[in-house]
């Protein structure tokens, strides 16, 4: 593709500015919280803050804010908020209290997340994040999460990908789970307490905004089809990421882009969309109708160990292939951190062995991960203990006994690092309209090491959102929320009303699934684990033919008056139609190799990623205009603590 | 393989139901019982009908958000096992498997094979929760816990929420859910400061929505998080535990 066709796709804009404070990134978070204004206790119930999502990130900024007197209100498209994704984490969450004596430091945490971002995201985030996981382990644990402790009482810990320290702290394989149910029970209390207003099946279709500020939010009542809206002093989306686009992910069905992107739509920059995490260890597709690819625990390659069989296109079972025939291909080639090597090189590790013929299982795309030696090494019932779960979860989807046969995985879209653009406190480009966890970007640059999206969640939510919505609000005491009378309200109910109409009246013969698992196939191909100029133009020629295809052949069954999940899936993937275009043109538009994002154009001669800091030590933002044009926006990044360095993780 | 399934529709709360029939044609033993009506629905939207409404979220077994009542048992015919992990391979190409809602009158139909479960929520609302604000929480290491009690502590914590347990409950009790809550949250540190407190409101609440306990032994038989008996023996022994001491802790 030639520079005229890029520029025929996109424009740029005026820079943005990420509102770090000035000097030394390690005292940023103490510079800036000094600097914060207050709202005083008494003040705070004339407050009315709107969070959407009752994740990680969500139900913690809500019952937080609940706890200081401010008056929430909560909403979730689930029927409790105990059901957010954030409860399918299995592995663990990072924190850099570096108790051990094993040289762990907050600095060496900070040094680990801006390198594993492959110098994408910003370094004052990090120390912000590293800072406040010490306490957020302290709380996590208070509110009830039962982390796993040593004989002597003390809590454990063990190692992730991309370090070489043993920082994770951990519930089994299932870390998520037990977070996400201390934070909904917190989040019950408040509501116990009378603070928080929890709406559940209700889904965010649109924001308010009116004068330049995020006023308040359009929802539909999933139960009974009633469109209406909420208004408050401030909005946080709190509502994850969009994995889900890939159709076959490792996300829940109904995980959705709609919320952020509503917002985009109306103005709220969208940062580095195209850089999706695929996961290294999801169960490969096997069937046509599997509804996606299950998560597998990277916490299972601290004892599992990866390999292929040496020569291509062999099929014997894998307990008959000799060890000198088999390529434990991680330790090869990157022996210093072996099999927890970062997920953006053990992804395309994995991708090179399958497309080179080394594959494994029925469709030949798939690798083993072995627990041959570690059973061997430290018996079954330790790794029952450590892993448990996840092996009754594999049996159950494969019917294979992973404790006799190898486990087969292959690389599954996973984490969006990209997410809607938000400066240094949390706030998007629409004053007002705040951000937290996997909904927003930030910390995880071009690739998010694992265990720290359970972290940044509830740092976000527990010790970041309350300390940057009071500082926003303070200057709007007296002020009342919207009327519902009022025009800005008024107008964005009529324009949902009419998207919702819209949907329901094309007359089309085909469910928005279809659509859907085709935007899948078509982003799996042209913007998967590697991507080229070529593809990704074919993508967004594809993209845009089946936007088209959607628009005039879909057929929503039933009414808007009504529990109807075709109307809620037909929504959300309308907006996936737009979102997988930009992720595409931001692709295509990054001219280089980062973390995750790895055009084939730019590796160096051992097939790594190639970065240009020269060119794109920036976040692109960006803009969609109201005729669909995208206009980037940049913000330039800086790296003091952790010197510009290629990863090397040999 | 050829599967016929009988398959409750309703369409709200307030409307009668009935069982409505359909055949699939290209079932493979792979799929989920979820993935089952997912071919279901594509092909009845295909055809202009109304697709069946059913939750479903996660598909791992985690969320709870799935389950619906197979052949008469919650959830499915492998025991403690969610409906997404039911998979083809328990049933025999040409069966016929009944498709309904968990029955229960605590558990009102929304639609087709989607619940109400909101009950449940209510009495962790009542109390299941430990009363800290953020940032005042104590050093975690410097609260040790045993190895074994966080261990047990998980085992109750585990509850995924689905409400199986009461489904399968010929008396409609949600004790196995609530005393998981209960004995997980006695068995951490700083859950114990209100343990006679939450045992009075969880239970109250619990019996405002749900029936007695008989000690049937369901429940345990379907709870796809594998809580033990023991919980439903936990909220007698909370709530007398109450009752005898008076004390909030």
């Amino acid at each position: 593709m030639n520079s005229f066709e890029l520029d025929d796709l996109r424009s740029i804009g005026t820079p943005v500015d990420g509102k770090v404070p000035a000097g030394d990134p390690a005292t940023a978070w103490p510079t800036r919280k000094l600097d914060y204004k207050l709202v005083s206790p008494l003040n705070r119930r004339k407050f009315t803050v709107i969070v959407v999502g009752t994740g990680l990130a969500g139900a913690a900024c809500a019952a937080s804010l609940g706890e200081l007197g401010y008056h929430v209100e909560s909403f979730t498209f689930h029927d409790a908020p105990r059901r957010a994704h954030s409860v399918a984490a299995q592995g663990g969450i990072n924190a850099a209290r570096a108790r051990k004596v094993d040289n762990d430091s907050l600095a060496r945490f900070v040094k680990d997340t801006v390198k594993g971002g492959d110098f994408r995201g910003r370094e004052a985030d990090c120390f912000r994040l590293a800072e406040e996981s010490v306490r957020v382990i302290d709380h996590m644990n208070a509110i009830g999460a039962p982390f796993a402790r040593e004989y002597g009482g003390t809590l454990a810990t063990r190692s992730f990908g991309g370090v070489q320290v043993s920082r994770t702290y951990y519930t089994r394989g299932q870390t998520g789970q037990q977070l996400q149910i201390a934070s909904s029970q917190a989040l019950q209390r408040q509501i116990a307490a009378g603070t928080v207003n929890l709406h559940t099946r209700t889904e965010m279709l649109d924001l308010i905004v009116s004068d330049g500020r995020a006023q308040g939010i359009v929802t539909r009542d999933l139960v009974t089809g009633e469109i209406g809206a909420t208004t408050g002093h401030a909005v946080v989306l709190a509502s994850g990421g969009y994995g889900t686009v890939f159709h076959k992910s490792t996300l829940a069905k109904n995980s959705n882009a709609t919320a952020a992107w509503r917002a985009h739509r109306r103005g709220a920059l969208m940062a580095s969309p195209s850089f999706i995490q695929f996961h290294p260890t999801a169960l490969p597709v096997n069937s046509e109708w599997q509804s996606k690819t299950i998560l597998m625990s990277e916490s299972l390659r601290n004892d599992g160990r990866i390999w292929v069989p040496a020569k291509p296109g062999d099929d014997r079972e894998p307990g008959d292939i000799p060890e000198n025939e088999r390529d434990y291909y991680l330790e090869r080639k990157y022996p210093a951190f072996g099999n927890l090597s970062p997920r953006d090189v053990s992804s395309r590790a994995a991708r090179e062995q399958i497309d080179s013929g080394h594959g494994v299982g029925p469709l030949k795309n798939s690798v083993y991960l072995d627990f041959r030696d570690a059973l061997a090494r430290l018996g079954r019932k330790t790794i029952e203990e450590r892993y448990g779960n996840l092996f009754s979860m594999y049996r159950d989807a494969t019917s294979e006994d992973p404790y006799t046969v190898p486990m087969r995985i292959a690389p599954g879209a996973h984490f969006t690092m990209g997410g809607l653009w938000n400066d240094y406190d949390q706030m998007t480009s629409i004053p007002g309209l705040f951000v937290g966890g996997e909904a927003g970007w930030g910390y995880h640059g071009a690739n998010r090491l694992g265990a720290n999206s359970l972290l940044s969640a509830c740092v976000d939510g527990w010790f970041t959102l309350p300390y940057a919505i009071p500082n926003y609000l303070a200057p709007l005491l007296g002020s009342t929320p919207l009327e519902l009378s009022d025009p800005a309200v008024t107008s964005t109910l009529t324009d949902v009303r009419g998207r919702v109409d819209l949907l329901l009246s094309v007359g089309g013969t085909h469910g928005p699934d279809r659509f859907h698992r085709q935007l899948g196939e078509i982003l799996y191909a042209g913007c998967g684990v590697t991507r080229t100029a070529e593809g990704l133009t074919k993508a967004i020629a594809e993209i845009r033919a089946l936007r088209t295809d959607f628009w005039s052949n879909l057929r929503v069954a039933g009414s808007g008056n009504q529990f109807n999940q075709e109307l809620e899936r037909a929504g959300r993937v309308a907006d996936f139609l737009e979102l997988a275009e930009l992720m595409c043109v931001d692709a295509l538009d990054r001219d280089e190799s980062c973390g995750a994002h790895f055009r084939a154009e730019h590796q160096t001669p051992d097939g790594e990623a190639q970065r240009n800091d020269q060119d794109w030590c920036f976040v692109s933002a960006w803009e969609t205009a109201q005729d669909g044009r995208h206009v980037r926006h940049d913000e330039p990044l800086s790296f003091t603590a952790v010197p510009l360095q290629t990863r090397n993780y040999v | 393989m050829k599967i016929t399934v009988d398959v409750w529709r309703q369409s709200g709360p307030e409307s009668s139901g009935a069982f409505d029939t359909y055949q699939i044609d290209d079932a493979t033993v792979e799929m989920s019982l979820l993935e089952l009506l997912d071919r279901l629905n594509d092909q009845l939207v295909e055809s202009g009908n109304e697709p069946i409404a059913f939750d479903s979220d996660c598909r791992e077994g985690i969320c709870g958000s799935c389950g619906i009542t197979v052949d008469n048992v919650p959830h499915g015919p492998v025991a403690n096992t969610p409906t997404c992990r039911q998979h083809l391979r328990s049933f025999s190409d040409g069966d016929r498997i009944k498709l309904e809602p968990f029955r229960s009158a605590a558990f009102p139909v929304v639609r087709d094979l989607v619940v109400d479960r909101s009950a449940l929520d209510r009495v962790l609302e009542a109390g299941g929760y430990v009363s800290v604000n953020a940032g005042t929480a104590p050093d975690a290491d410097s609260q040790p816990l045993s190895h074994q009690s966080a261990e047990a502590a998980l085992d109750f914590a585990a509850c995924i929420g689905c409400g199986a347990c009461v489904a399968a409950c010929p008396n409609g009790a949600a004790h196995l859910f609530t005393g998981s809550k209960l004995t997980h949250l006695s068995l951490v540190t700083q859950g114990r400061n209100e343990r006679g407190k939450r045992a009075r409101a969880m239970s109250h609440q619990m019996e405002a929505d749900f029936g007695p306990c008989s000690t049937y032994g369901e429940c345990a038989q379907v709870c796809p998080a594998e809580i033990p008996l023991t919980a439903i023996a936990a909220v007698n022994k909370e709530s007398m535990r109450f009752g005898l001491r008076r004390k909030d802790n």
